[in-house]
């Protein structure tokens, strides 16, 4: 019984709490993505470097309220720069609308010029990331760095194994639940929330009925903008900020879309933790787990990892390759254009 | 490539005149040759010349057949890996320690393959399902079994030297078609899978590709020794050493009045650019005839119009998967080449923004659809990746001109610098998608 109560919090500790973080944060960033192909119709390859945009603004508004002196207690101060880090981002991406996809929007042009367009704006965007931050590891969460720490847990259980609890990795479940509970709400419930369904759904229809176009297009940057910034800051805070793993992130963020159905804000969720559950699920070495689990004499020998960590990007891949061989719609019956 | 963009009703306009922008570009580098030095401005012609083939391949698949490939990189860097698994030479002690475990492994995989195959064609419903299951649980137990002793064996032979199998140790100029071969047969898997589905979703899954194809080289040390790098890979052209230290060499510096090390290096540069020429060359005129012949005319037909081409009888989705194969091949040759130049082959020095965005934007700037577009792309854009460098070193020089001498601001501007490159590369690709989207030298 011990055993087996040891096994689960080690389980917990590497493999669900790590998921359900790193999940809810590839979800928010999934999400953007999807309202982007849903009302725009195109794979927005500059959302990584956007997240990195968005979470270079919050770090540079976290050091300036650090040197006043600001704190949040056990929190970290990034997330009171987080809403002025939105405002940045949100300017910036509607500044891009404008000056690059309004033009080819109204020269209705065909999808993939719109997926080159922003193969130019993420090089731009990656490029004013590394001058005005460079290149390296930022850490820049501050505050207190566990709710539960492992040594606490053991002595207060009297298991063998400790359950770590760090505090980014709270916040980002709470964020990230307001954010997408706050979205989903948004899009049921509001005007706004409903004319950018009916766009998405049936755009001549749409606009027939008197919705503006352009209007719904303003609205779906502003959004994107702030899931950007919010999973951007929110991945950085749990696992450090550094550019070109934002860039990274733009596989398992498209696979997730794809895998929940490109174009429907749930499937984004859903694939975003199904995604991150496969990466941690299939990259842990269970060897401890089967230790407690294994028969009494029962020694495992290797680690009993199925996937090196270095091949965490193939498990995106695969999912991704499987969704488009079996159900290319993904799993929510997303559009296929 | 959208119908309403590319019609070919334009006629190009004066300066569009292919010579006088291939006179401009040699200009240019003939600038670089006067102002800077020779040596730099016959580096970027090599650099130029690999450009403008990964270009043409490029070019092979968004200008003919509008494909958006974001996995050049990949197929680049398994071209380099070939140039490595040829002309490296082998390395016996590693092949007896764990050659017979890596053929085993490999002979797993095959029965892996063949079991699944069967499963599938023999059996239905629920025991199809159960047997591909089963085949593949047994075929990774029995996989691990023999592989990773294998590789741990192969790995402990000699790690600072070696430490992995090495190559054929044959010429590595065959490397350079064992790149086109390796990259082609990727481009084929990926392909059967990617092709036919919604252009966006080709760029995500080759993007993807990219990225495990160089986690493989990276971390497969038995195979390519990953980021310990490969370095000393023979050479198809004479050492500067060898020429420095040669008496007729030095002598015909001298009666030359240069010096033997500028001349030797000046020689080897040549060399290599002879080289990379012949293959250049080749590949624009096979381009050409292909572009010009009915398969090119198909491929375009098929582009512009896909329904009506599918309504003809063309099968859109196999002539895509030639496309993609023939182009990525070309990739695969143009890294070889370039790990040839260098004599070393660094995995972590594949990064997208080079290897696949930068040849996107070659190909964008030249003029999707025609080859000598494509190529001037690949000299111009590698010209401005390279000077604009400078340009940026020479901003952070005037602006911290201001700043003290050692100012955190100023070491920072200098260490920005690099950085203004992909900024600058993104620009040119969005004003070029909105003022000049046929390119410098249209298609016609």
């Amino acid at each position: 019984m011990i055993d087996i109560a040891n096994a689960f919090i080690l389980l917990s500790n590497f493999v669900l709490i790590p998921a359900v973080t790193y999940g809810a944060q590839l979800a928010l960033g999934a999400l953007g993505i999807t309202l982007i192909y849903a009302i725009l119709r195109f794979a927005n390859f500059a959302h990584g470097d956007t997240m990195a945009f968005g979470t270079m603004v919050a770090i540079f508004l976290t050091w300036g309220m650090q040197a006043l002196g600001w704190s949040l207690g056990g929190l970290p101060v990034a997330l009171l720069s987080l809403p002025f880090a939105i405002l940045a981002t949100v300017a910036l991406v509607i500044g891009t609308d404008k000056l690059v996809y309004k033009y080819f929007r109204e020269k209705r042009v065909d999808p993939v010029i719109f997926v080159m367009a922003s193969v130019g704006v993420m090089f731009m965007m990656n490029g004013l990331v590394r001058i005005f931050i460079g290149t390296g590891d930022i850490n820049f969460a501050d505050g207190s760095r566990f709710l539960i720490r492992a040594r606490e847990f053991r002595d207060m259980t009297g298991l063998d194994e400790g359950l770590a609890l760090r505090t980014a990795q709270v916040i980002t479940i709470v964020v990230a639940v307001a954010v997408m509970a706050g979205l989903f709400w948004f899009l049921q419930k509001t005007r706004t929330g409903k004319s950018m369904r009916a766009f998405s759904d049936n755009e001549d229809l749409a606009l027939l009925s008197g919705i503006k176009p352009e209007r719904v297009v303003m609205v779906t940057w502003i959004i994107a903008g702030a899931l950007a910034t919010i999973a951007g800051v929110l991945y950085g805070l749990d696992k450090g900020f550094r550019p070109f793993t934002y860039f990274q992130l733009l596989l398992p963020m498209f696979a997730a879309a794809i895998l929940g159905g490109i174009g429907q804000p749930i499937g984004a969720v859903v694939g975003g933790f199904v995604i991150a559950f496969s990466e941690v699920g299939l990259t842990y070495a269970y060897r401890r787990v089967l230790d407690y689990l294994g028969p009494e004499a029962w020694e495992p020998d290797g680690l009993y990892q199925l996937l090196e960590t270095e091949y965490k990007f193939a498990v995106s891949f695969l999912l991704l390759v499987i969704v488009l061989l079996v159900r290319p719609t993904g799993i929510f019956r997303g559009r296929i254009v | 490539m959208s119908a309403p963009t590319s019609t070919h009703a334009h006629a190009p306009a004066a300066w569009q005149n292919p010579w006088l922008l291939f006179g401009i570009m040699a200009a240019l580098l003939l600038l670089t040759g006067f102002g800077q030095s020779w040596i730099l401005a016959l580096t970027i012609l090599q650099l130029c010349m690999i450009s403008a083939i990964m270009t043409l391949g490029v070019n092979v698949q968004w200008g003919y057949a509008g494909l958006f490939n974001a996995g050049t990189m990949g197929f680049v860097a398994l071209g380099g890996m070939a140039a490595v698994l040829a002309a490296y030479p082998p390395v016996p002690e590693a092949w007896s320690a764990g050659g017979t475990g890596i053929a085993l492994s490999a002979l797993v995989i095959v029965g892996i393959v063949a079991g699944v195959v069967i499963a599938r064609r023999q059996l239905t419903g629920l025991a199809r399902l159960l047997a591909t299951l089963a085949v593949l649980v047994l075929g990774y137990v029995l996989f691990g079994q023999v592989f990773g002793p294998a590789t741990d064996a192969i790995e402990a032979v000699n790690p600072a030297q070696t430490g992995f199998l090495g190559g054929a140790g044959v010429r590595i100029l065959l490397g350079w078609a064992l790149g086109g071969v390796l990259a082609a047969g990727a481009a084929w898997i990926i392909g059967k899978i990617a092709i036919g589905l919604r252009s966006d979703y080709l760029a995500i899954a080759t993007l993807g590709i990219a990225e495990i194809i160089l986690a493989v080289i990276k971390n497969e040390d038995w195979l390519t020794r990953g980021v310990k790098n490969v370095t000393g890979l023979p050479r198809p052209v004479p050492y500067e050493v060898d020429l420095q230290t040669d008496p007729g060499f030095i002598d015909l510096a001298a009666s030359w009045g240069v010096e033997p090390n500028f001349l030797a290096s000046v020689t080897v540069k040549l060399a290599f650019i002879g080289l990379f020429a012949i293959v250049l060359v080749t590949l624009v005129y096979l381009a050409e005839k292909a572009l010009h012949s009915p398969w090119g005319r198909m491929m375009r037909a098929i582009r512009d119009r896909p329904d009506a081409a599918a309504a003809m009888g063309k099968d859109v989705k196999r002539r895509h998967l030639q496309a993609f194969i023939i182009g990525s091949a070309i990739c695969g040759i143009a890294g070889a080449m370039l790990v040839t130049v260098d004599g070393q082959f660094t995995p972590g020095s594949y990064q997208p923004l080079r290897f696949t965005f930068l040849v996107l934007v070659m190909v964008v700037v030249g003029g999707s659809g025609n080859n000598f577009g494509s190529v001037l792309g690949g000299f111009l854009i590698w010209f401005v990746w390279v000077q604009s460098e400078t340009l940026g070193f020479a901003i952070a020089d005037l602006a911290s001109t201001v700043l003290a001498e050692e100012s955190a601001l100023r070491a920072h501007l200098n260490e920005a610098a690099v950085h203004l490159r992909p900024v600058l590369m993104g620009l040119i690709l969005v004003l070029a998608l909105r003022f000049a989207p046929r390119g410098l030298i249209p298609e016609r």
